[in-house]
């Protein structure tokens, strides 16, 4: 077994940087052996995990900051999103129904459809919140 | 993102180019709900759609909604595969009336 950290990477939470993550995202996959479809699947939820942190914990205040780190641990890819915003309510993290159709809501869904495995907590003493998400590539 | 607004005789086709994500979502938001405030059927262009988040689908959930209390036509055209991967993992190309091209639309709507 061997755990291979691919990028630990630090940036605002502004809509603006999130394109850049994207790149970084998808050249990472890809050189860890990931088909190009595989790829921007996993980069779609990555994005969104982004994007929660950007919307609800962060709640568009641009001062946060996201630290990403993804790693490969024998063809698991390992993604880490952390923010240190205020603990948000996980009971309120849940994707929504597809037949329900409406705006928004979608992000959690698609996480929870590309990745195998989803872990989501809060920081030690109040001091943020974290996203862990496993997809198996090998 | 680039947004192209082209007004036909019965509708409006609004055309997004490259990466629809929360950066300017509230733009595609913003065009799409204007011409339907302006009670214009919509076409919503995709094929130069490099990328698209769960924003940029919410913007056009919010389009397809809005055209359908308002009575009006909306749907998607020429979606290019990155949309349309998208718009499958969510379901949402059941929803969506998807066209290949104008002509399609027209044809159809005929």
């Amino acid at each position: 077994m061997s755990m291979e950290v691919l990028f630990e990477i630090r940036f605002p939470a502004k809509a603006e940087r999130l394109c850049s993550i994207r790149d970084l995202v998808k050249r990472t996959a890809e050189v860890a052996g990931c088909g190009s479809e595989l790829s921007d699947r996993i980069v779609l939820a990555v994005n969104e995990a982004c994007m929660n942190v950007i919307q609800h914990a962060y709640q568009d205040d641009e001062l946060g900051e996201i630290m990403l780190e993804m790693l490969n641990n024998d063809g698991r890819l390992h993604f880490r999103v952390v923010d240190y915003a205020k603990p948000i309510d996980l009971t309120s993290v849940k994707p929504r129904e597809l037949d329900d159709l409406r705006p928004g809501g979608l992000g959690t869904y698609f996480i929870n459809e590309i990745m195998d495995e989803c872990d989501m907590g809060h920081l030690e003493e109040g001091k943020g919140n974290y996203l862990e998400m496993i997809k198996k590539i090998s | 993102m680039n947004i192209n607004t082209e007004n036909k005789e019965k509708y409006t086709v609004i055309g997004l180019e490259g990466e629809v994500d929360l950066s300017c979502s509230p733009d595609a938001r913003d065009s799409i709900l204007s011409v339907l405030e302006e009670n214009k059927n919509l076409l919503v262009d995709l094929a130069k759609v490099s990328y698209i988040d769960s924003s940029g689908v919410a913007s056009l959930v919010e389009g397809y909604q809005t055209a359908k209390k308002q009575l009006l036509k909306f749907g998607l055209v020429g979606v290019s595969d990155a949309a349309m991967s998208v718009l499958k993992l969510a379901r949402l190309d059941q929803v969506f009336p998807i066209f290949d091209s104008l002509e399609d639309y027209e044809k159809e709507s005929n």
